[in-house]
C-alpha cells in the first residue's frame, strides 16, 4: 500500500481546487453548487486522508516524504547550502492532524452550509474556509519548518479573513469585526516573529530545515521495548529498521541533534556566534515558545482569541477551537527532540501553560457571551496542552489536541445552533411587536434560559461536549485530561521536578474552574425559564446543523478509548492499552504511554463533579433575576469582587492598550508628524539645508557678488571713465595738431629704427 | 663712369629739403588745397630719393615703387579733392581749422 | 565590426520606440498604444535574453563592447553586458514599464507625446544603468535618469510637483557628484574605466588603493547609492516625489529608479572596495536596520495612502541594504531578489493607490472605509498586493525577506542582534500595512460616494495581473529565480571575503 502515500498532495490539492472554483465561479454556482464544491472538497481531503492513515497502519507505520508534483525546489541557493523544498511528510503525527483537520472541518463546513444560508457572502465564506484547509494542512503534512511557517502564517490570514468576514455590517460592528481581525493577524505576527527567527537559527546550527530527510528514520529512544519492528522502509530496499538508525550522510535537524545530544559538547558556530549546542536548542525552543504562544493563544499573547469570535461562529469551531490554534501545540509536540533537551524551556513551557489555563479559566468564569466562555476555555485547553508538552507529555498532548479538536468544535457548533435558533426566535418576535430595540444580543446567555425543550437535540450534544470538556468519565476529555495531569505529578514525583508539582496544581484548580464555568452555562441558556421573548420562540435548528453536532456528539463521547491508560480495567483490555501513544511514538520519538493512576482519576472526576454541584446550586433555575448581577455576585461581597474582576478579563486589554498599543499609535504619529516632518523634513532640510543654502546665497548675491565683486569692476570702469575724459583732450580736432603728433612719431620712429647707426655715429 | 655725373648726396639733400618744404607747409597752411599740395611734395620727395638710390644702386625696384607712389598719389588726389569740393559746399571754406565736427 | 549583442537590443529597443513614436504617431491613439508596443518589445526581447542567459557562467554575458572615446592614459568604452547580479533588474524594468504605461492610458490626458517619450527615455536610461560595465557610461546612464522622472514629476504632478521635482533632482544629483569625482579619480589611475578591466587590476596587484583612499572611495559611491535607495536619514525626498509624482511615476521610482542604488552597491562598491564594504557593513547595517524600524513606525503614523506606501519603501529596502551588507551568498542573493520583489509589490500598491485616487481624487485614509464592498475585484487583488508587500509566506516578499534575514544570521560580520531587530520589522509591517488595509477596505461602507464606486476596468485589470501572477510565481518557486544569480553571487562574495582575506594578512 506504500504507493497511496503519494496521494498526500492530494490532501491539499482538493481543497485548494475547491477553492478555485468557488472563487472564479461561486456566483454562477448559487448556493447549492457552492456548498457541494467546498463540502465535497474538504470531504475528499478527509477520504484521502483516511486512505493514507490505512496504508499507514498497513506498513507498520513508515513515513515518507513526498515531493510535490509540479513544483520545483521552493528555495535553493547551492552557494549558501540552502534547499528548502516543498516536501510532504507522511507519518503518524502529520496524518493525526490530518484527520483532525479534515475530519472536524468536514463536519463543520457541512455545518456551515446550514448556518450560513442566506447570507450575501456566501460563497466568499466557503472560499475562505477551503483556503483555510489548504494552508492548514500544509502546515500538518510539510517536512521542514519553512513550509509549516507558510502554513502557520496562511492560516493565520484565513483566520484574518474570516473574524472580519462580517466587515461591513453596519456603524460599529462593522469595525469592531474589522479589528478584531487586524488585531488577531497582528498578534500572531508577534508570534511569528519568533518562530521565524527560531527557523533561521535552526537552519544555521542543522544547515537543513528538513525534519527528517527522505530516506531517514527518527532515532528511537527509550521505548524499545515495546517497538514494532518497521515493516516498511521507504524507498531503501535491503535496509531493515535497526541498521538504519546508524544514519550517515544527510541527515534532518531531528537527528542530527539527537546525535549531538548524546556525543555531548557539540558546539554550534556560524557568523559572529559560538555557543554550546544545548544553549542554542534553549534559544531555538524558546523563540519557538514565542510562536506557539502567539499562535496557541497563550499568555502573553492569548488576548486575540476571544475577539476573534467576532467570525461566523462555525470558523471559531473550525479555527479558533479545533485546529488553527492548535497549530502552536502541533509545532512543539513535532520538535519534541527540542524541547525534551532543554530543560529551561521545558519549565518554561510548563508555567506558560499551567498559568494561561488557570487564567483563562478564570475569565471564563465571568463572561455573559455564550462564545466568549467558549473561547476562554479554549485558550485554558490549550493552556493544558500547552502544559503536557512542558511536561514531557507529548502523547497527552497530542490526545488532548485530538479529543478537544473533538468536544470543543461540537461545543461551538451548539453555541452556534442556539445563536441561530434565537436569532430566529428574535426575528419572529420583531415581526410581531416593532420595538423589539431592547438591547437584545443572541449571544448574550442572559436573555436565553429554557432553550432544553425548544431545542432538545442541541441540548443533548452539548451536554456531551459539556461533559466531556468537564473530564467525566467516559467522555473524552476525562481520558486526556487525566493523562495530562498524570505526566505532570509524575514529572515531580520522579524526577523532582518543581515544574510538575506547579503544572500539576494549576492544572487540577483549572480543572475545577472548567467544570464550574460550563455547568454555569448549561444552566444558564437551557435551563430554567426562558428570559427574552426570543428564547421563547426558539426552534430547533435544520438537520443539516444537527447532524454534524451528532457526529461530532458521538466522537465526543467514544474519541477517548484510543488511548486507554495502561492499567485501567477491562476497557484497556478490550481496546487495547495506549493505542494512539503507539501510533505516535513512530513519529514523535519522546511520546510515551500513560498510565492510570485510581487515585488521581477519583480526585479529578469528584473535583469536577463537585464543581458542577456547586455550579448548580448557584445558577439554579430562579436564579438569573436581573441582566446586571450575576447570581454569583449576590453571594459574598468578596466573590462579588474576584467577579468584577473576571468578567473585566482581568483588563489584559486594558493594559497592553496603555503600555503597548496606544504608545505604539502615539510614538507613530510623533514620528511622522514631529520627527520626520516637522522635524527631519520641514527643519532640518527646509529651514536648515536648504535656508542654509538660501542664506549662503543671499551673503553671496548680495554681499560677495554686489558689494565687492560689482563694485570692484563699477570702480574700475569710473576709473577708465575719468582717465579717458582726461586724455581724450588731446583729441582736439584739428588736422594741424594730428599731422603734428604723426610728424614727431615718425621722427620717433625713425629715430629709433636708426638709433644702431646713430650710436655708431656719435661714437657713443 | 661719366665725370658730369652728380653725387648721390645732392639728390638725398634735394629730397630732404623738399619734404621738409611739404611737412613745413602741411603744418602751417590753413588752406586745405595748399596743405594737400604739400602732402603731394613730400611724396614726390620720397619718390626723388627712391629713384636716386635706385640708380645709385643699379636696381629697378626703386623705380618700381615709384611709380606705385605716383598710382597712389594720382588716386589720392582724385579722392582728396573730391571731399575737399564736398566739404567747400557745405562749409562755403577750405579752411581745416573749420573742420572739427567730430571732436564734440 | 562585432555582432550586436543582445544587450544591446534590449537597451535600444525604448529609445528607438520614442524615435518612432515621435516621428510618426500622429493621434493619442496611435501614441498610447506606440509605447505600449516598444515597451513590450522590450520585454520580449529581454525574455529572449533570458533565455539565452547561461546560469553556470558567473561572468558577463551577451557583452558588447566598442571603444567610444579614447584618450592617451584612458579609454572610455560602450561597454554592456549581463550577469547574475544584474538580470533581474533588467527584467524587472522591462517588466513594470508595459504596467507603467498602461496605467497612464486613463490618468493622462494632456502633453501625450512628450510624456510618453519621457517614459520611454527613462526606461531606456534605467536599463542603460544595470547594463553598463564602464563607469563613465554608467554615470552617463545615471545622470539620464534624473532627467525624465523629473519632467515626470514636474509637469504631470500633483499640486506641489515643483519642489517635489526639485528636490528630488538636487538631492539625487547632490550625490553622484561626488560619485563622478570618485570614477574620475579610478579612471585615471586605472587607465580605464571597464570595471571588469579595473577588477582585474585590483586581483593581479597592478592598481592597489591604500586603506584610506579605498574607504573614501568607497564613501562617494555609497552616499550616492545610499541617497538614491534611499537609506535612513538620506530618505527625505521620497514622500515628496512619491506624493507629487503621477501614478506611473511612483510605479517607476519605487519600483526601479530606487533599485539603481541597491544595484549600485552589489555592482560597484562590494567588488571595487571589499575591504571598504567589510569595514562599512556593520555601520551600513545599523542604518538599514534603523530604516527598517523607522520607515514601519512612520509609516504607520501617516493618513495619506501614498505617503505610507512611499514610507513603506525606506523599511523594505533596509531589508535590501542589510541583505547586501550581510556580504554572503544568502544575503546578497536575498537583497537582489527583494529589491525584484520590492519593485513588484511596491509597483502594485501604487497601481492601487492611482486607482483609487482616479476615482475619488483623493488619498486621504479616511476618506474611504468598506471599499472591498464596492469593488470586490479591486479588494481581492489589493489584499494579495498588501500581503506580499507585508511578507506572507508563499507569495514572493516572504523568500526575499527570508533569505535576507538568512543571510544576516549566518553573517561573519554582522552580530545576531541586527538580524532580531530587523525581524520586527516583520511585525511592524503587519502593523501598518493591515491599518492601511483595514481603513480603506474593510469597516462598514458608509460614505455616499464610495458607493458607487465602479471596480477596475479592463486596462487598469490587465495592469494589475501581471504583478498578481509575479507574485505567486517567485512566491512559490524562487529557486529557480536564484539559479540565476547563484553563481555571479558566488563569485563576487568569494572575491570579497579572499579581499578581505588578503588585506587582513598583510
Amino acid at each position: 500500500m506504500e504507493n497511496f502515500f503519494d496521494l498526500v498532495p492530494l490532501v491539499v490539492l482538493f481543497p485548494l481546487i475547491g477553492l478555485l472554483i468557488n472563487l472564479f465561479a461561486g456566483k454562477q454556482l448559487g448556493e447549492r453548487g457552492v456548498s457541494i464544491v467546498a463540502v465535497g472538497a474538504s470531504a475528499m481531503a478527509l477520504l484521502v486522508s483516511i486512505v493514507l492513515w490505512l496504508a499507514q497502519v498497513d506498513t507498520g507505520f513508515g513515513a515518507v516524504v513526498v515531493d510535490a508534483p509540479l513544483l520545483g525546489t521552493w528555495i535553493d541557493i547551492p552557494s549558501a547550502g540552502v534547499e528548502i523544498g516543498w516536501q510532504f511528510r507522511v507519518d503518524t503525527l502529520s496524518v493525526t492532524m490530518m484527520l483532525v483537520v479534515t475530519g472536524v472541518g468536514t463536519l463543520i463546513h457541512l455545518y456551515a452550509v446550514g448556518y450560513m444560508h442566506g447570507d450575501e457572502g456566501f460563497p466568499r465564506f466557503f472560499v475562505y474556509m477551503n483556503l483555510f484547509l489548504v494552508f492548514m494542512l500544509v502546515l500538518v503534512s510539510g517536512n521542514n519548518f519553512l513550509m509549516m511557517f507558510v502554513g502557520w502564517e496562511g492560516v493565520g490570514l484565513c483566520s484574518y479573513l474570516l473574524i472580519g468576514f462580517w466587515f461591513d455590517k453596519p456603524g460599529d460592528e462593522g469595525w469592531k469585526n474589522s479589528d478584531a481581525a487586524r488585531k488577531a493577524f497582528i498578534v500572531n505576527r508577534i508570534g511569528d516573529f519568533g518562530l521565524i527567527l527560531g527557523v533561521l537559527l535552526t537552519f544555521w546550527t542543522f544547515g537543513t530545515l528538513d525534519y527528517y530527510v527522505p530516506d531517514e528514520e527518527p532515532i528511537p529512544y527509550h521505548h524499545a521495548e515495546h517497538e514494532a519492528e518497521p515493516l516498511f522502509t521507504p524507498d531503501i530496499t535491503g535496509v531493515d529498521g535497526a541498521e538504519s538508525h546508524a544514519v550517515s550522510g544527510p541527515m534532518g535537524v531531528f537527528n542530527q541533534a539527537e546525535t549531538w545530544l548524546t556525543e555531548g559538547d557539540h558546539r554550534v558556530e556560524f557568523g559572529t556566534v559560538s555557543i554550546k549546542f544545548e544553549h542554542m536548542l534553549t534559544v531555538i525552543t524558546l523563540l519557538f515558545l514565542l510562536g506557539a504562544t502567539g499562535k496557541s493563544a497563550q499568555i502573553p499573547l492569548f488576548i486575540w482569541l476571544p475577539d476573534a469570535m467576532a467570525g461566523p461562529t462555525p470558523v471559531s469551531a473550525l479555527i479558533h477551537a479545533a485546529t488553527m490554534v492548535t497549530a502552536g501545540v502541533y509545532m512543539m509536540v513535532r520538535a519534541n527532540v527540542f524541547y525534551h533537551a532543554s530543560e529551561t524551556t521545558s519549565f518554561v513551557v510548563t508555567m506558560i501553560g499551567a498559568t494561561t489555563a488557570l487564567v483563562a479559566g478564570f475569565i471564563a468564569l465571568g463572561q455573559w457571551d455564550i462564545k466568549r466562555v467558549l473561547a476562554y476555555s479554549t485558550v485554558s485547553q490549550l493552556g493544558f496542552m500547552v502544559t503536557a508538552v512542558g511536561v514531557g507529555a507529548y502523547t497527552a498532548a497530542m490526545f488532548h489536541l485530538v479529543t478537544h479538536a473533538c468536544f470543543k468544535a461540537l461545543l461551538f457548533l451548539g453555541s452556534g445552533s442556539v445563536i441561530h435558533g434565537l436569532e430566529h426566535g428574535h426575528h419572529h418576535v420583531a415581526h410581531g411587536e416593532h420595538d423589539h430595540d431592547d438591547g437584545f444580543d443572541p449571544q448574550d446567555m442572559r436573555f436565553m434560559g429554557g432553550l432544553r425543550h425548544k431545542m432538545p437535540l442541541t441540548y443533548w450534544t452539548y451536554l456531551v461536549g459539556t461533559l466531556a470538556l468537564a473530564g467525566i468519565i467516559p467522555f473524552a476529555g476525562f481520558w486526556s485530561k487525566d493523562e495530562i495531569l498524570v505526566d505532570s505529578l509524575k514529572l515531580g514525583l520522579d524526577d523532582g521536578r518543581l515544574d510538575g508539582y506547579l503544572g500539576f496544581g494549576m492544572l487540577l484548580a483549572a480543572a475545577a474552574f472548567t467544570a464550574f464555568y460550563m455547568w454555569r452555562q448549561v444552566s444558564m441558556v437551557f435551563y430554567g425559564e426562558p428570559r427574552h421573548a426570543a428564547a421563547e420562540h426558539a426552534g430547533e435548528s435544520a438537520p443539516v446543523m444537527v447532524w454534524p453536532l451528532m457526529g461530532l456528539a458521538f466522537l465526543s463521547a467514544v474519541i477517548g478509548l484510543i488511548n486507554v491508560p495502561s492499567g485501567f480495567p477491562v476497557l484497556g483490555w478490550l481496546y487495547g492499552e495506549h493505542q494512539f501513544a503507539n501510533w505516535l511514538e513512530e513519529s514523535v520519538t519522546y511520546a510515551h504511554g500513560g498510565e492510570f493512576n485510581w487515585l488521581l482519576a477519583t480526585i479529578a472526576v469528584a473535583l469536577a463533579l463537585a464543581a458542577i454541584y456547586v455550579a448548580r446550586t448557584i445558577y439554579n433555575d430562579r436564579a438569573i433575576t436581573d441582566l446586571e448581577r450575576d447570581p454569583l455576585e449576590r453571594l459574598s461581597p468578596r466573590l462579588a469582587q474576584a467577579f468584577a474582576l473576571s468578567n473585566a478579563k482581568l483588563y489584559w486589554d486594558e493594559v497592553y492598550f496603555a503600555f503597548v498599543v496606544h504608545p505604539y499609535r502615539r510614538a507613530a504619529y510623533t514620528l511622522a508628524e514631529r520627527v520626520d516632518w516637522y522635524w527631519w523634513h520641514d527643519f532640518v532640510h527646509e529651514r536648515v539645508i536648504y535656508g542654509t543654502f538660501n542664506r549662503v546665497t543671499r551673503l553671496l548675491t548680495d554681499v560677495l557678488d554686489l558689494k565687492i565683486i560689482d563694485r570692484a569692476f563699477l570702480r574700475s570702469a569710473e576709473a577708465v571713465r575719468v582717465a579717458a575724459s582726461r586724455i581724450r583732450r588731446i583729441q582736439t580736432g584739428y588736422v594741424r595738431t594730428y599731422a603734428l603728433s604723426v610728424l614727431f612719431g615718425a621722427l620717433l620712429v625713425t629715430i629709433i629704427i636708426l638709433y644702431p647707426v646713430l650710436r655708431d655715429l656719435l661714437g657713443i | 663712369m661719366e665725370a658730369s655725373e652728380v653725387s648721390i648726396e645732392l639728390y638725398v639733400l634735394l629730397s630732404a629739403v623738399l619734404f621738409a618744404m611739404g611737412a613745413l607747409g602741411f603744418l602751417i597752411r590753413r588752406n586745405a588745397i595748399l596743405i594737400f599740395m604739400s602732402v603731394e611734395l613730400m611724396l614726390n620727395s620720397a619718390n626723388l630719393a627712391l629713384a636716386a638710390f635706385a640708380r645709385q644702386w643699379g636696381n629697378a625696384d626703386g623705380h618700381l615703387m615709384v611709380f606705385f607712389v605716383m598710382t597712389v598719389a594720382a588716386a589720392e588726389v582724385a579722392v582728396g579733392l573730391a571731399l575737399i569740393v564736398a566739404i567747400f559746399k557745405t562749409k562755403k571754406s577750405t579752411n581745416i581749422d573749420d573742420l572739427h565736427m567730430f571732436k564734440d | 565590426m562585432e555582432d550586436i549583442s543582445l544587450v544591446t537590443v534590449v537597451l535600444m529597443l525604448p529609445l528607438v520606440g520614442m524615435l518612432v513614436m515621435l516621428i510618426f504617431a500622429r493621434n493619442e491613439q496611435t501614441i498610447r498604444w506606440s509605447a505600449l508596443t516598444f515597451s513590450l518589445l522590450t520585454f520580449g526581447a529581454s525574455l529572449l535574453m533570458l533565455r539565452n542567459f547561461d546560469t553556470a557562467e558567473a561572468g558577463l554575458q551577451m557583452v558588447h563592447k566598442v571603444d567610444w572615446i579614447t584618450g592617451e592614459s584612458f579609454v572610455i568604452r560602450y561597454y554592456v553586458g549581463v550577469d547574475g547580479i544584474s538580470i533581474w533588474l533588467i527584467l524587472l524594468t522591462t517588466f513594470i514599464m508595459p504596467l507603467a504605461i498602461l496605467s497612464s492610458f486613463n490618468s493622462i490626458k494632456d502633453r501625450m507625446r512628450l510624456y510618453y517619450a519621457f517614459l520611454l527615455i527613462i526606461e531606456w536610461a534605467m536599463l542603460g544603468v544595470f547594463m553598463a560595465q564602464d563607469l563613465f557610461l554608467f554615470y552617463i546612464f545615471w545622470e539620464v535618469t534624473l532627467v525624465p522622472m523629473y519632467f515626470l514629476i514636474g509637469i504631470w504632478g500633483a499640486e506641489n510637483r515643483i519642489y517635489a521635482a526639485v528636490k528630488f533632482f538636487l538631492y539625487t544629483m547632490a550625490g553622484s557628484l561626488l560619485m563622478l569625482l570618485a570614477i574620475l579619480w579610478l579612471g585615471n589611475e586605472a587607465g580605464t574605466f571597464s570595471v571588469p578591466d579595473i577588477l582585474a587590476q585590483l586581483d593581479q596587484g597592478v592598481l592597489s588603493f591604500s586603506t584610506t583612499t579605498e574607504r573614501w572611495l568607497f564613501l562617494a559611491f555609497g552616499i550616492a547609492f545610499a541617497i538614491k535607495v534611499p537609506m535612513w536619514p538620506l530618505h527625505s525626498w521620497l514622500p515628496d516625489a512619491h506624493v507629487q509624482a503621477p501614478t506611473a511615476g511612483s510605479v517607476i521610482l519605487a519600483g526601479v529608479l530606487l533599485k539603481l542604488g541597491t544595484y549600485g552597491f552589489v555592482r560597484f562598491n562590494l567588488p571595487l572596495f571589499p575591504e571598504a564594504s567589510d569595514y562599512f557593513a556593520p555601520l551600513v547595517a545599523v542604518l538599514a536596520v534603523i530604516g527598517i524600524i523607522y520607515g514601519a513606525w512612520v509609516s504607520y503614523g501617516q493618513t495619506d495612502v501614498k505617503k505610507l506606501v512611499a514610507y513603506s519603501s525606506i523599511s523594505h529596502l533596509g531589508f535590501v541594504m542589510l541583505g547586501i551588507f550581510a556580504l554572503n551568498s544568502a544575503g546578497v542573493q536575498g537583497g537582489l531578489l527583494q529589491s525584484v520583489n520590492h519593485g513588484i509589490s511596491t509597483g502594485g500598491l501604487f497601481l492601487m493607490v492611482g486607482i483609487l485616487y482616479e476615482r475619488r481624487h483623493t488619498k486621504l485614509m479616511n476618506a474611504f472605509g468598506g471599499i472591498w464592498k464596492a469593488m470586490p475585484l479591486y479588494g481581492g487583488i489589493s489584499l494579495i498586493i498588501v500581503l506580499s508587500s507585508m511578507g506572507l509566506p508563499g507569495l514572493n516578499g516572504f523568500v526575499g525577506e527570508f533569505t535576507i534575514l538568512l543571510g544576516s544570521v549566518g553573517s561573519d560580520v554582522l552580530s545576531w542582534w541586527f538580524t532580531a531587530a530587523a525581524a520586527l520589522g516583520i511585525i511592524l509591517a503587519a502593523v501598518y500595512m493591515l491599518y492601511m488595509f483595514n481603513t480603506v477596505f474593510m469597516g462598514p461602507l458608509d460614505k455616499e460616494e464610495n458607493k458607487r464606486l465602479p471596480d477596475l476596468n479592463w486596462q487598469e485589470l490587465w495592469s494589475l495581473v501581471p504583478i498578481l501572477i509575479m507574485v505567486f510565481v517567485i512566491g512559490l518557486q524562487a529557486g529557480f529565480f536564484f539559479d540565476y544569480m547563484d553563481v555571479s553571487v558566488q563569485d563576487l562574495v568569494n572575491h570579497v571575503n579572499n579581499s578581505v582575506m588578503a588585506a587582513a594578512g598583510q
